[in-house]
C-alpha cells in the first residue's frame, strides 16, 4: 500500500478524481464523487471504466 | 517462480496475494480471463513460462471452465478443476461431505415445487432454501411458514435460470449467532475467524462482525477431512457450532481472505504464498 495518489478521469462524471497511486489493472475502486464502482482498465496511462454489474455467480 | 493469476476483478484479496508474491521476487503473470481465448489444442500465449496458475476468478462459471482448460494445457492449477466443480455447486459440496462422513446439515434436493414443499414440510419450520450456485448469502431464504415457502418457491420458479429450479433444502442449524471460517491449505488450517451477526446469515460480505478464533484439534480434524473430501487446495471451510460439536456447511474454492487477514495474527497471504512455493517445488521434483 502507498499513501501516494494519482489523478484520473471519472468515466461517469468526467471530473478529475484522486485514486491510490498503486492501483492494479483489474482493480475496482469507488468513485469519490458518485460512489460507483470503477475498474482500472489501464495503469499507464491511467484509465477507468464503470465496473461490470454484480452477476449471479460472483463470489467465493 | 512465475505465478499466473487468473482474474476478472482484482479484489483486496488478490492485491494482497500479488504484493506478497512480488515482495518475494516471484514473477507474476496476471491473466484477465475476460480477454483470453481458450483453445482446446493450444494455450493462450499468456500461459508461456508460467510455473503454476492460481485461480482467483470471481465468477464461478469462469472458474469452473478455465481451470479445466489450464489442466488440459498441463499447467499446474490451484485449485484444480474438480475441486472447483464440487465447491461451486452446493449440492455436490454437500454430497461429498456426506460421503466422507463429515458432519454436514441434513439436506435434500428436489426439482419441482411440489416435491420441494414436501421436503420443507418434513424438515419443519424454520428450514433453509438455497440456490445451488451462488455466494455471499444471496438469494438464501430462511423459511418460517408454509405461506412463506409457497411464495418463495413460486418466485424461484419464475427467476428464469434452470438452476433456480433445483431446490436445495436444508435443516436450519441453531448456531450461537456466529459461524466459523477456517482458511486452509491442503487441509492444514492457516487461521480462523468467527463471523457474528444478529441476522441468521453471518457472511462477512453481509457485514458480519469478525474476530479471530483458535482452531481446536476437533476443528482441525474436520477441516482436514472436509478439504480431502473436495480434493484439497486453498480452501475456506465454513463450520457451525452445534453445542458439543461442529457441522461443516460449505467449502469455498476461491476463498476470500481479506477479512481473516485483518483480524488474524497470521499473515494469511504469506501463508498462501508459502504453500504455493511448496506446491511448485513439489511439481518440480515430480519425475
Amino acid at each position: 500500500m502507498t499513501d501516494e495518489t494519482i489523478t484520473a478521469e471519472d468515466p461517469i462524471t468526467g471530473e478529475e478524481i484522486e485514486i491510490p497511486g498503486d492501483v492494479e489493472v483489474g482493480e475496482i475502486i469507488d468513485s469519490p464523487i458518485t460512489g460507483a464502482e470503477l475498474e482500472v482498465v489501464s495503469a499507464d496511462p491511467i484509465a477507468l471504466e464503470e465496473a461490470p454489474e454484480l452477476e449471479e455467480d460472483w463470489g467465493e | 517462480m512465475n505465478v499466473g493469476v487468473l482474474y476478472s476483478r482484482i479484489r483486496r484479496d488478490e492485491k494482497l496475494l500479488l504484493s506478497e508474491l512480488r515482495d518475494r521476487g516471484h514473477e507474476v503473470t496476471k491473466i484477465d480471463v475476460r480477454k483470453e481465448r481458450f483453445g482446446v489444442h493450444e494455450p493462450p500465449e499468456a500461459f508461456d513460462g508460467v510455473d503454476i496458475v492460481v485461480d482467483r476468478c470471481l465468477a464461478t462459471s469462469r472458474s469452473r471452465y478455465v481451470t479445466r482448460f489450464v489442466e488440459a494445457y498441463d499447467v499446474p492449477v490451484v485449485n484444480d478443476p474438480e475441486t472447483a466443480a464440487i465447491c461451486a455447486d452446493k449440492a455436490r459440496n454437500s454430497l461429498v461431505l456426506a460421503e466422507a462422513d463429515v458432519p454436514t446439515p441434513a439436506t435434500e434436493v428436489t426439482f419441482t415445487k411440489e416435491s420441494a414443499m414436501e421436503s420443507i414440510e418434513e424438515f419443519g419450520y424454520p428450514c433453509v432454501l438455497k440456490p445451488v450456485i451462488g455466494s455471499w448469502g444471496r438469494l438464501m431464504a430462511k423459511i418460517d411458514s408454509r405461506d412463506a415457502a409457497e411464495a418463495i418457491l413460486e418466485h424461484k420458479e419464475t427467476l428464469g435460470h434452470y438452476e433456480h429450479k433445483v431446490f436445495y433444502i436444508q435443516e436450519f442449524v441453531e448456531k450461537p449467532g456466529r459461524d466459523i471460517r477456517v482458511v486452509a491449505t491442503d487441509g492444514e488450517p492457516v487461521a480462523a475467524m468467527a463471523r457474528s451477526s444478529d441476522h441468521w446469515l453471518t457472511n462477512a460480505a453481509r457485514g458480519a462482525e469478525t474476530e479471530p478464533i483458535e482452531v481446536t484439534d476437533e476443528m482441525a480434524a474436520l477441516v482436514e477431512r472436509a478439504s480431502d473430501a473436495v480434493g484439497g487446495g486453498l480452501l475456506g471451510v465454513d463450520l457451525m457450532e452445534t453445542g458439543d460439536s461442529y457441522t461443516v456447511h460449505e467449502v469455498n474454492h476461491t476463498v476470500e481472505f481479506k477479512a481473516l487477514n485483518e483480524v488474524a495474527d497470521v499473515d494469511v497471504p504469506a501463508a498462501v504464498v508459502d504453500w504455493l512455493e511448496s506446491r511448485v517445488r513439489g511439481v518440480e521434483v515430480t519425475p
